[in-house]
Formats: C-alpha cells, structure tokens, sequence
C-alpha cells in the first residue's frame, strides 16, 4: 500500500481527478487530498513518493503503481523547471499540505506570523507591513502598510478586515487557488490585520463561482476560531456581480445593498463596512502577511524591482501550453513568462497577443515582450498587472471582436451608477459594430435641421468614428467612478493600437499617444 | 404564497436576520430552497427586514444570481470570458445551442476560475472543464 496524492483543488476536479483518486483507492491505497502544485496543464498530477504523473486518467492508476506509466511520468515534481524556477513566497505550501490539516499547517511554518505580531505589538507589525513594501495585489497597487495605518489610526467602536475575494477577472485563478489550498494562511493574514488596527471582526466576500472555496473556508473558519480569536471570521457569498470585487461596491454588497459603487472620498479606511474604519484588501495581500512577518520585512523586499517589492503570484492561462499558477520576484519579463515557461500557445500556433490584467487589462503585442513585471512600468506603456492574469492568445483571434467584447462585458456588468460606464459602454460596443460592419451612421433628425447651423449634414466618414471612439474612450477613462469604466478603454484602445487590420483600418494616428 | 412556503421563509428569514447585513444571506437561502425569489417572498422579506419592497427588488435585480422566476429548464453556465474565448469556446456556441434545443438553457457566464483548461462549465456547483465540442453536448444531453 502506497501513499497517493492528489489535489482536490476545483481546477483538478473540473479535469477529473475525484475520479483518478476514486481509482487508486478502489485499489486499496491511501489517497491524500492535497493542494494542488499550479500545474494545471498536469491536472489530475498524481504524486507518489515525490514522483509526479500527469494529466492521469482513473486507467492509469495501475500503471502508475506498477512504474509503467511512463509517458506522464514527469519525475520529482519539486524538480520540476516549472515549479524549481519559482520563488514561492506566499504559495509555499502549495502542492504539499493538505489544506485543511491544522497539523500541516502548524509543521509548515503555520501561525509563526500571527505569533510574532502578537509578541511585537500592533504598530510594530504595521512597520513591518510597511517595510515590507507590499503593495495591494487585487490591482490598484496601493502600499498595503499605509491602509493598515490609517485604519489603525481612526477611531471608532468597532472596525472591520474584509477580504476581497471577488476574484472576477478572466485570467486569475490565484485567489481561488490560495483559499482552496492553503486557507489558514488568509486566515492568519487577516488575524494579524485584525490584531495590527484593531478589528476584531472579518468578511471574506468570495464569489458565487467557487463553491469550492467557500467549503474549504466555512470548515478553516470553524477549524482555527480558537487560535484566531478574539478575532471573528465569516465568509460571505457574492451573487454573480462582477462589478462587486470594487472594493466600494463590494462594502455595498456586504450590507445587504445594491453592489453599486460608492464615491470616494470617504476611504473605506475611514467610512467602509457599516461605516466603520475597513481595510479593505485582496485574498493575496492579506496571505504575503504571515510571511513577511515570520521571515521579517526585508525579505520579503528583497525580491522584486523598483518600487513593486517581493513576489507576484503570476497566473498564466487562456492558449498557453504550460498554463497555471507561477509565483516570482517582480521584474520577470512577459515573454519569459509567456514564450519560456509558458511554452508558447497550446495550439501550438504564434502568439497574437496577451491580455495582462483581466478584461480591463491592455493587451500587449510581441514587440513588447521585453517589458519587466512591475506596477510602473505597465502603466507607462498604459497597461495594468492587474491581479497578475495573463491570457494568450493565437494568430486566430479576431481583437476587433475582442475590443467589442470589452465594451460587452462593461455594458453587462456595469452598477449603473455613472453615465461614462453605463452609457459609454454600449454606445462604444455600437460604435465598434458599425466600424466592423462599414456602417458609419448617418446624421439624425435633429442634427440636419436648418435650426442647427454649424452641425455637419454630411454622414460620417469611417475616420470619425474612429475620433469618436477615442473620444469615448478619453471620457470613460476619466469620466468613471471606479475601475470598470475608467479602464475599459485599455482593452480597446490597446486592441486598436496594435491590431489597426482586425478593424479593417489601415493605420491608426491619433491613438499613437494612448 | 402558500402557508408552507411562508412559514420556510420564515424560517429562513429568522436564521438569518441576526447578522450584519443580512439581505444577500436571506435571498442565497432563498432562492437556494425555493429556486427563485417571487415577488411574495421579497415581500416578506422587506417585511421582515424592515426595508421597502422597492429595495428588495432593486437588490434581487441587481445580481444575476438571484432569478425573479423559477427556471423553466435545467440550466448550464457556459464560461464566455476572455481566457476561454482564447480558448476557442465560441466555436462551440451554435452547436451547443442546437443540442439544447430549447430544453436546457445555457446561460453565459464570466469566469469560473480555471482559465488554463477552458472552455468551462458549471453545473450545479460542478465544474467542468477542457471541454470540447462532444463533451460539452454530452453534458448537455444528460441534462436534458
């Protein structure tokens, strides 16, 4: 009788691994449900003794014991290029602990960091936050220690940790990943964020869409309610909004509101849950935590480049050959990741372009595959790393159809609140069908009366709907209330820039400055 | 409403109001017992709660999750997002749609997570994933 392990992590499961598990225990053996490693083109990876198999079918299981399969044997998985490349500071447990074992969790360096903040003290442990340079992995890149700080500073009769984990964009899996495998570790993160401003009760807001995640949590919470206590825990379920992993209009959501986005100011960090002091943060912010205050703040920072500090969990995804999860130093560039360990697209056909960031994420051509991972150099050629999702794409994709999409998407997940997101989107996706469909659209009613003097009567040429998608976009971009309209542009006007052909456009000028 | 029904609402409503922000708790109950969330129901909620019915329905409007009416066919949530678009799941739309022929909806949605191995569908709260264009009818037919 071997040891058997294999992930029960949804991605695994989607792919067929309680059936391989199943296999091997109807054999006799013990089957340990792991994390999984992030390999997710291997999934279902079974591991015995260290060795790895993958993607392995229930058929297989005999082979693998008797040492016959070895057309997925992929040797020791922690040698693996993939996985040995990797610097894995907050997925350090993935792949190997069970993830809802508190005796795993506690031999694999488990509560070392809510220990330490306990013994340094509050302000302590927001100067190591701060040190540490951890910036907000949800997107936004806000220092994280400064949140922390400025929460800690208000008063007020009770403050509130909420986890953002609406993990909604295309492209990233790290979220669900981290809470399906490894959820004592946001947990702890959020104790010690909990301990450092004062806050004694949690939410994690997980979408409706991992199921999975929510299990695993719900019995984490109940597990570790003893050791995390004074702190209180609960998960709460998002019903399929996108627009609530805004961190505003996920407060909204959490009391019981329309996911509607609130003006800013107030800060949450002043006026959030209830309208009480919140921090606000990302499932991957809170889980850098317990490390950096186990291993101490300096290093953390001493991987990373410029000002973005530590790791990245980078998550690789759409047609790439080796998609999955690969945590590094920032500063790696995309066509490493992409062309390297990505290994090119799983078509097997060149690749177009990717989408860094999610569906408001720009996307970026070969030419720039130089550009390092790092919050600022994205933004100077104005795209975003976002949640750290890259999406491949072949030579097959249309992006005219995808800059539409864009548009779609915004259109269909819009709050409502302001009008560049809400009426900007659907104009925009109208405006990109008539530039497709060679339909530029004539002048109405009120535009050819005689009363209207200086209104050109002549339709538009295919030149002025191009000005005036720009010219939408220039509004959006600046015009919305949070990150869904205001960066909506990025997909579409990078899509334009790059690709002019897909929209039947030879060269486009003016967007050269965008 | 009948009598049963109202008193699980009850029920599900007394469960519930306890909590901070109990709207989104009550109306996943809801519509996790009963499949939809009728205009009587948001009734009783507002009721309960404290709020206007207007609210309510502003709130169950707002998220796809929550459906005003029961599903009249089983349903499959087809992932539309960017990631499995790379991953050719539009090819499989005209099809698929023809294999249901009206007797399973499939509804689009952004996203399930698994963006390495798309195209995606859930159902229930089952994932699936590297579908292709035969998978994704044979999960349609069972439906069915």
């Amino acid at each position: 009788m071997v040891t058997v392990r294999i992930s029960d992590d949804a991605l695994a499961i989607a792919c067929g691994a309680d059936d391989v598990a199943a296999a091997f225990e109807r054999a006799g053996h013990v089957v340990e449900r792991v994390s999984s490693w992030g390999m997710q083109w291997l999934e279902p990876l079974v591991e015995v003794d260290g060795i790895g198999f993958g993607p392995a079918a229930p058929a297989d299981a005999q082979a693998i014991l008797d040492g016959g399969a070895d057309a997925i044997c992929i040797g020791p998985i922690a040698a693996h290029p993939f996985i040995a490349t990797q610097q894995r500071l907050t997925f350090a447990r993935a792949g190997k602990t069970r993830p809802l074992s508190l005796d795993d969790y506690r031999a694999t360096g488990g509560w070392l960091g809510l220990a330490r903040a306990r013994e340094i003290g509050p302000d302590a442990t927001i100067e190591d936050v701060l040190a540490s340079g951890l910036r907000g992995r949800g997107g936004a890149g806000f220092p994280t220690g400064i949140k922390w700080r400025t929460v800690a500073g208000a008063r007020a009769d009770q403050k509130y940790i909420v986890c953002n984990a609406d993990e909604g964009d295309s492209a990233t899996f790290a979220d669900r990943m981290l809470m399906e495998g490894d959820p004592y570790c946001l947990i702890e993160g959020m104790a010690i964020a909990g301990f450092a401003v004062g806050a004694t009760r949690g939410y994690i807001y997980v979408r409706s869409e991992y199921p999975h995640a929510i299990a695993k949590l719900d019995a984490a919470i109940r597990a570790s309610a003893d050791i995390v206590a004074p702190f209180v825990l609960e998960v709460r379920e998002g019903a399929g909004a996108y627009v609530c992993g805004e961190e505003t209009s996920l407060l909204n959501s959490l009391e019981g509101k329309r996911g509607e986005v609130r003006a800013k100011p107030p800060i949450p960090a002043l006026e959030g849950l209830f309208g009480r002091p919140t921090i606000v943060n990302n499932v991957l912010s809170l889980a850098a935590v317990p490390y950096i205050l186990a291993e101490g703040p300096k290093a953390y920072a001493d991987y990373g480049m410029g000002r973005s500090r530590g790791t990245m969990p980078i998550q690789l995804a759409g047609n790439i050959r080796h998609g999955g999860l690969y945590e590094t130093a920032f500063g790696i560039s995309l066509g490493k990741l992409v062309n390297e360990i990505g290994g090119g697209t799983d078509s097997g056909r060149p690749v177009k372009g990717v989408q860094v960031g999610g569906p408001l994420g720009a996307y970026l051509h070969p030419d720039q595959f130089d550009i390092p991972f790092d919050y600022e150099a994205y933004s100077a050629v104005d795209a975003l790393i976002g949640h750290g999702g890259i999406t491949v794409f072949d030579d097959t994709a249309d992006m005219a159809g995808m800059a539409r999409f864009a548009m779609e998407f915004c259109a269909a997940e819009s709050c409502g609140k302001c009008t560049p997101c809400r009426i900007g989107s659907i104009r925009g996706r109208e405006l990109i069908e008539r530039i497709l469909a060679r339909a530029p659209r004539s002048r109405d009613t009120v535009e050819t009366l005689p009363q209207i003097h200086n209104a050109p009567t002549a339709p538009r040429a295919l030149e002025d709907e191009i000005q005036l998608l720009e010219d939408l976009c220039e509004t959006m971009k600046f015009g919305s209330l949070c990150a869904l309209g205001g960066f909506t542009p990025y997909p579409v006007m990078s899509a334009l820039k790059h690709w002019p052909e897909d929209f039947g456009v030879a060269r486009v000028r003016a967007v050269e400055t965008v | 409403m009948a009598d049963g029904q109202s008193t699980r609402l009850d029920e599900i409503i007394a469960d519930h109001i306890g909590r901070e922000g109990p709207l989104l708790p009550i109306l996943h109950a809801v519509q996790a017992t009963f499949g939809f969330i009728s205009e009587d129901a948001r009734r009783q909620i507002a009721e309960a709660l404290n709020l206007t019915r207007a609210e309510v329905h502003g709130v169950v409007s707002f998220y796809h999750d929550f459906k005003p009416a029961p599903a009249e066919r089983p349903v499959l949530k087809l992932c539309r997002a960017e990631a499995c678009k790379a991953r050719g799941v539009e090819a499989l739309v005209a099809d698929a749609q023809a294999t249901a022929d009206g007797r399973v909806e499939i509804e689009t949605i952004y996203c399930l997570g698994l963006c390495s191995v798309g195209p995606n569908a859930m159902i229930g709260k089952s994932v699936h994933a590297r579908l292709d264009g035969p998978k994704l009818n044979a999960l349609i037919r069972e439906l069915a």
